[in-house]
């Protein structure tokens, strides 16, 4: 009987997982669902669309109704009016982007031209557009003459839209929360219930029990990672632009390392908010270091090493690289190095310091 | 025979301010095929002692042999032949009776059909029912089957029988003798000492980390001297009302008495030869013009073994001291 496949300690275990799962309708729900309701909501917060209406607002004072009437004149403009402290408020207030003031002339009095104060953030991207924008349609109301010949040509491409960057973020994510949240809890939830220390009375070996626990996240994993990439494909248009056989090795080698660090977290602790806090104090640098929803590139350069050491960060950068511009094994071999590295040190460490008691 | 266990000195000291001392050296040697029970009040180092027999706590000093073999080199092989019920372990409720027999099962190199088990423990009608639907005796039941799935020589209850109705509790004990009559060896921890006198060959009594007495249950309350306990309560009448009530030992000395004492608000009289010692406590208690409000004769029992060594009665706290 033992020699069958399905009586194997490691078989069973895995089992009684799944149906632990799958028999929690709410949990099947929420870890399914949560990442859908993320994407869609910053995919249509970020969909791009051509860029929106610029709002600006002009200081009241001599010269302002000549002012507005000739910002007008920009179809994507929207100029409003207003006293120099609402102006402000505006502008703080993120209702406008830019304030131009018209001030008492020093320039060309001659030629009956005013001069314009623009004030804007210029940490502000749309700030600074806004600024460029409407000095041009000045400038030129003005008599400014261009003197090259320029042209512009459009590229809005599936694959380069933040959409298409979204995407693997998100799996990325999903892998982490799923991996750390999921095993971390069930952990800790068997060491309260004794369940543990009941299996360590049985000639159950360690290693099959470390194995099930991460073997049956790994498979509760792939339905919502594909559920994601279909909706996002279906709804956005998301495309992989690599091959399917790397993502899914990709997401296979992504759900052991989770699952590694989320038992490494729960190897020790004993109540349910002791490793809520733990879960939260690995998870925190990664949801903001690891280009989830921007590219870690952008931290200053001394930190760039701690950031690519991260375990989502080679993830999300190597999904990235398969799923956007098509890269193949070859090229995302270091980021694999290191999400094997964190999955195996993770669990060898959590074998050697768990607690079964 | 190798003994089924056999402790030599044990102790298990927890750390803590203070430190509490739970085992303090106890000695221990149960014969193969024997039910031994282990008896005591809350916190007497019952568990403790069990847990270490069972390979789940190491001990401060001294070791615990288990069928002649060491936890420190054959712990592996143990484990093939014990089966244990912890005294605080909650199945996964999501899981199926026999879902859980079966994961246990898979543990064990040569164990018994999960089905068969649950027929020994009568839950067939329950065996596709959830851990989480069933009663609180019923879910014992599947504990000391998970114990039993492996087909072990030795078997570790830890008080399997706590909070269940009598019913309930007979079932458990029908289990358990069926065990034992199979050529099983067991080890049961209870609180309750008609259950060990009906279920164990042996007992060892506990109290705060050291065996107080351990023997057969009859030979431990033919050690008494004491056959027969009469409890019995009296008041004063109308009018002496005002009077103090009478000392505790109130009927000590009187003819077949061996001793008086107050056993939670009952008073107690130890005697060999009841038709001798009532007559001359309804004497007593007509010349000092009390009355009677209650009478009750019974056999000794080992909870009489307990107080007789403890020195108070088990339903007493155990860690004030308080003695009588
Ligand atoms: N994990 C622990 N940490 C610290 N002290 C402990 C621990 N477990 C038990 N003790 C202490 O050891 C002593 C013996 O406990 P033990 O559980 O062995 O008693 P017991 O005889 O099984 O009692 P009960 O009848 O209540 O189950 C108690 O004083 C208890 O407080
Ligand atoms: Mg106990």
């Amino acid at each position: 009987m033992r020699d069958s496949w399905k009586m194997h300690p490691v078989t069973q275990l895995f089992l009684a997982r799944f149906r632990e799962f799958i028999r929690q309708p709410e949990a099947v729900f929420w870890s399914y669902v949560f990442p859908l309701v993320m994407m869609i909501a910053l995919g249509l917060a970020f969909r791009s669309e051509p860029l929106e209406a610029i709002s600006i607002a002009v200081q009241e004072g001599p010269g302002a109704e000549t002012l507005i009437s000739l910002l007008k004149k920009e179809p994507s403009f929207v100029v409003s009016g207003g006293s120099a402290e609402e102006c402000r408020r505006q502008l703080r207030a993120g209702q406008s982007e830019l304030i131009v003031v018209v001030e008492p002339s020093v320039g060309q009095i001659a030629a009956g031209l005013p001069d314009y104060q623009y004030v804007f953030d210029p940490t502000r991207p749309g700030s600074v557009h806004a600024r460029n924008m409407a000095d041009d349609v000045l400038q030129r109301a003005a008599g400014r003459q261009d003197i090259l010949n320029t042209s512009d040509q459009e590229v809005t491409e599936p694959g380069s839209r933040y959409i298409d960057f979204l995407v693997p973020g998100l799996i990325g994510m999903g892998l982490m929360g799923g991996g750390v949240w999921g095993v971390g809890f069930a952990i800790v939830d068997m060491r309260i219930r004794q369940l543990l220390k009941r299996f360590m009375g049985t000639p159950m070996k360690k290693p099959h029990f470390i194995i099930a626990m991460i073997f049956s996240r790994m498979v509760f994993m792939v339905p919502e990672i594909v559920i994601v990439l279909i909706v996002s494909r279906l709804l956005f248009g998301v495309k992989n632009h690599g091959s399917y056989a790397t993502v899914a090795l990709l997401i296979v080698l992504g759900a052991f390392e989770f699952a590694g660090i989320g038992l490494l977290i729960a190897c020790r602790a004993r109540t349910l908010e002791a490793v809520s806090g733990l879960m939260n104090l690995a998870m925190v640098p990664m949801w903001i270091g690891s280009g989830i929803f921007f590219s870690a590139k952008r931290f200053p350069e001394f930190v760039q090493p701690v950031v690519d050491l991260l375990p989502l960060t080679p993830l999300i950068a190597a999904l990235r690289h398969v799923m956007q511009e098509g890269a193949g094994l070859l090229l995302i071999l270091p980021e694999l190095a290191i999400i094997c590295i964190w999955g195996v040190v993770t669990f060898v460490v959590a074998l050697k310091l768990f607690r079964w008691e | 025979m190798t003994h089924a266990i056999e402790c030599r000195q044990l102790t298990k000291v927890w750390p803590g301010n203070p430190p509490v001392e739970a085992v303090r050296g106890i000695d221990l040697v149960i014969e193969q095929g024997l039910c031994f029970g282990v008896l005591g009040p809350n916190g007497a180092g019952k568990t403790t002692t069990i847990e270490i027999c069972e390979g789940l706590l190491t001990a401060t000093s001294g070791e615990a042999l288990v069928l002649g073999k060491s936890w420190n080199v054959q712990a592996s092989e143990i484990r093939e032949q014990i089966g244990i019920s912890l005294q605080e372990s909650r199945l996964s409720e999501k899981l199926s009776v026999l879902e859980t027999l079966t994961l246990f099962r898979s543990f064990y190199r040569n164990g018994l059909d999960p089905k068969e088990v649950i027929a020994r423990v009568s839950l067939q009608e329950k065996m596709h029912a959830s851990i989480k639907s069933l009663s609180g005796g019923q879910r014992q039941r599947v504990s000391v089957a998970t114990a039993l799935v492996g087909n072990p020589r030795l078997l570790f209850l830890d008080e399997p029988t706590t909070g269940l109705d009598p019913q309930s509790r007979r079932e458990l004990w029908r289990i358990i003798t069926d065990f034992r009559e199979g050529g099983g060896t067991v080890l049961l921890t209870t609180h309750y000492m008609d259950e060990a006198e009906r279920l164990c060959d042996r007992v060892a009594i506990f109290d705060r980390g050291r065996i107080l007495a351990e023997d057969s249950p009859r030979k431990l309350i033919a050690d008494l001297g004491v056959e027969h306990v009469v409890e019995f309560s009296v008041a004063y009448t109308k009018d002496h009302h005002d009077r103090e009530q009478p000392a505790e030992t109130f009927g000590s000395g009187l003819p077949g008495v061996i001793s008086a004492r107050m056993e939670s608000g009952h008073r107690c009289l130890s005697v060999r030869e009841p038709h001798v010692a009532i007559p001359a406590l309804l004497g007593l208690i007509s010349e000092q013009q009390l009355q009677l409000t209650s009478l009750t004769t019974r056999q000794a029992s080992l909870e009489d073994v307990f107080v007789h060594y403890a020195g108070r009665s088990l339903n007493d706290s155990g860690q004030e001291g308080v003695s009588a």
